[in-house]
């Protein structure tokens, strides 16, 4: 589904004040896999996603999204950003916000509106849709970021921290919505967080990166109980000691068996 | 079905006594302007309460009625090529940053010259009838608009046009879409202190080209008239700052239901 090859980013071309942001990383996600990337703060964690989305060009690898090179942003995908209050334009309904991406579909008023009103209806806010971002609470603003890249059927979902300008209870409605939808619409979906528990809790798999330049420092599978909860997951043996191991990796400690 | 939630702006006081307020200000102010004239403070000026008779008077004069018209024609012609120019130039320059340094130095050379100073040059090039004042006011009104579309686009959120163009589309799109409405408040805004601009350059062109119709025609031959008619220059100032103000209160209307998200967002969100 996604194949990442010896991808490279350089800002600021080779100056002095260049900055090496990602260096020779691999990555292979398969399809309807739910795979959390996690590392430190700034090590090319973004660059990384906004290189899949086609929004930069990278200086150096390959990206294919199901088969294609990756040139510029690919059909059916769809980005959530961590910032819903500038993802989501202002100035539209909230409505209006989800069905705006379908005008790229060819569909038509009333089949765009449909599918607004159902994706808001899959995030829990069927009847928000007349209202505006900012008369909505910022989970409930995420939602409807959320909303708008369901709406959209994207094949190859990516969140970048889509889950960190919200308090601690709605981060988790967030995640479990994410693990909701994620059944019923088929699609492969990165997650980047700094949150080592989330990506645990959330992912299929973790993978972990290192300081920037950012490269690959462990894959690892994640085998818990499906469906998770929120309570009993946490409690799991293995979720205590995946969360340990990928912390340590995160702060580049040794890991301990 | 939950109704919308209708937010007031925090920046809208409650609205009769912010009018209070200002009707108590300009009462106080005529009454200064009263006890002035009525003292012989100053020997010119007269009582308000006269030259509030004389410009209600003025209302039903037809000579003053046709002077008033044609400087609301001029303005409104002149404001109104004024947009078409400078909103897509505004864009222009906005959107596009070569094309903005490319032109940056001739438009930071034009900017500072006060446009009063124009008139006598383009009175001499292009006489003084109505197209003197549409000249001036289209000069004088663009910039406003220019700077306030610029700004407008420059200050667009990178994160709001990448939202867009991560679902693939293109340049032209995300304008549409993302960047203009986003900047209109600032090009309204730019619109709004154009307006203000434009009365300023049309009374000053008229007065000073001293001819034709116009209210600043009006107010020049009050001013040469043996003896002065005071009250009908002060009379033909009140109405050209009514007409200023009402201008200006719509706008500040429109503005504020229009983009009312814009309001929320700067005062600090809801």
């Amino acid at each position: 589904m996604l194949e990442i090859e010896n991808l490279t980013h350089i800002y600021g071309g080779g100056g002095p004040s260049a900055h090496h942001a990602i260096d020779q990383l691999n990555l292979s996600v398969a399809e309807g896999e739910l795979l959390c990337i996690v590392g430190p703060s700034g090590c090319g964690k973004s660059t990384l996603l906004r290189s899949i989305a086609g929004l930069i060009t990278p200086t150096g690898g390959r990206i294919k999204v199901d088969g294609e090179l990756v040139r510029q942003t690919p059909d059916n995908l769809a980005v959530v950003f961590q910032d819903y209050s500038r993802s989501l334009f202002p100035w539209m309904s909230v409505a209006d916000n989800v069905a705006l991406p379908l005008r790229r579909k060819n569909m038509d008023k009333k089949r765009r509106r449909e599918a607004a009103a159902e994706a808001l209806e899959s995030v829990g806010l069927s009847g928000a849709g007349r209202k505006y971002p900012f008369q909505l609470s910022g989970g409930m603003q995420q939602r409807v970021a959320i909303a708008r890249a369901l709406a959209y059927r994207p094949t190859l979902m990516l969140m970048d921290e889509p889950f960190g300008s919200v308090d601690a209870q709605t981060r988790e409605d967030l995640e479990d919505l994410v693990l909701k939808v994620r059944g019923h619409h088929k699609m492969t979906i990165v997650l980047i967080t700094h949150d080592i528990d989330e990506s645990v809790y959330v992912g299929d798999r973790v993978v972990v990166l290192s300081k920037a330049p950012a490269h690959v420092v462990a894959d690892l599978q994640v085998d818990l109980p499906s469906p998770r909860d929120q309570i009993n997951t946490r409690e799991h043996p293995d979720f205590v000691h995946l969360r340990a191991e990928v912390g340590r990796l995160v702060r580049g400690q040794p890991v301990a068996h | 079905m939950n109704a919308p939630v209708l937010t007031r702006s925090p920046l809208a006081r409650p609205r009769s006594s912010r009018w209070a307020r200002r009707v108590t200000g300009a009462l106080a102010f005529a009454a200064l302007v009263e006890i002035a004239g009525r003292a012989g403070l100053a020997e010119f000026l007269p009582p308000a309460s006269e030259i509030l008779q004389r410009a209600a008077a003025l209302l039903f004069d037809e000579g003053f009625r046709a002077h008033a018209g044609t400087s609301v024609l001029a303005w409104a012609i002149g404001l109104a090529v004024a947009a078409l120019v400078a909103v897509p130039l505004g864009v222009l320059f906005g959107s596009v940053p070569v094309i903005d340094a490319a032109t940056r130095a001739i438009v930071e050379f034009l900017r500072p010259i006060p446009s009063v100073a124009l008139i006598p040059l383009v009175a001499l090039l292009i006489g003084t009838g109505l197209q003197l004042r549409v000249t001036l006011v289209i000069y004088a009104a663009v910039w406003p608009i220019l700077y306030n579309t610029m700004y407008g686009l420059r200050g667009v959120d990178p994160v709001a046009r990448e939202s867009l163009r991560s679902y693939g589309f293109g340049r032209l799109s995300v304008l549409w879409w993302v960047s203009l409405p986003s900047a209109a408040p600032f090009i309204m805004t730019g619109f709004r202190l154009a307006t203000g601009v434009a009365l300023i350059l049309t009374v000053s062109t008229e007065i000073v080209a001293g001819r034709g119709e116009g209210i600043g025609v009006f107010i020049y031959f009050a001013g040469i008239a043996v003896p002065a008619r005071m009250d009908d220059i002060l009379a033909g100032v009140v109405w050209v700052g009514l007409f200023g103000v009402v201008v200006n209160a719509l706008l500040v209307a429109a503005e504020r239901r229009l983009f009312r998200w814009h309001h929320t967002r700067v005062g600090g969100g809801s």
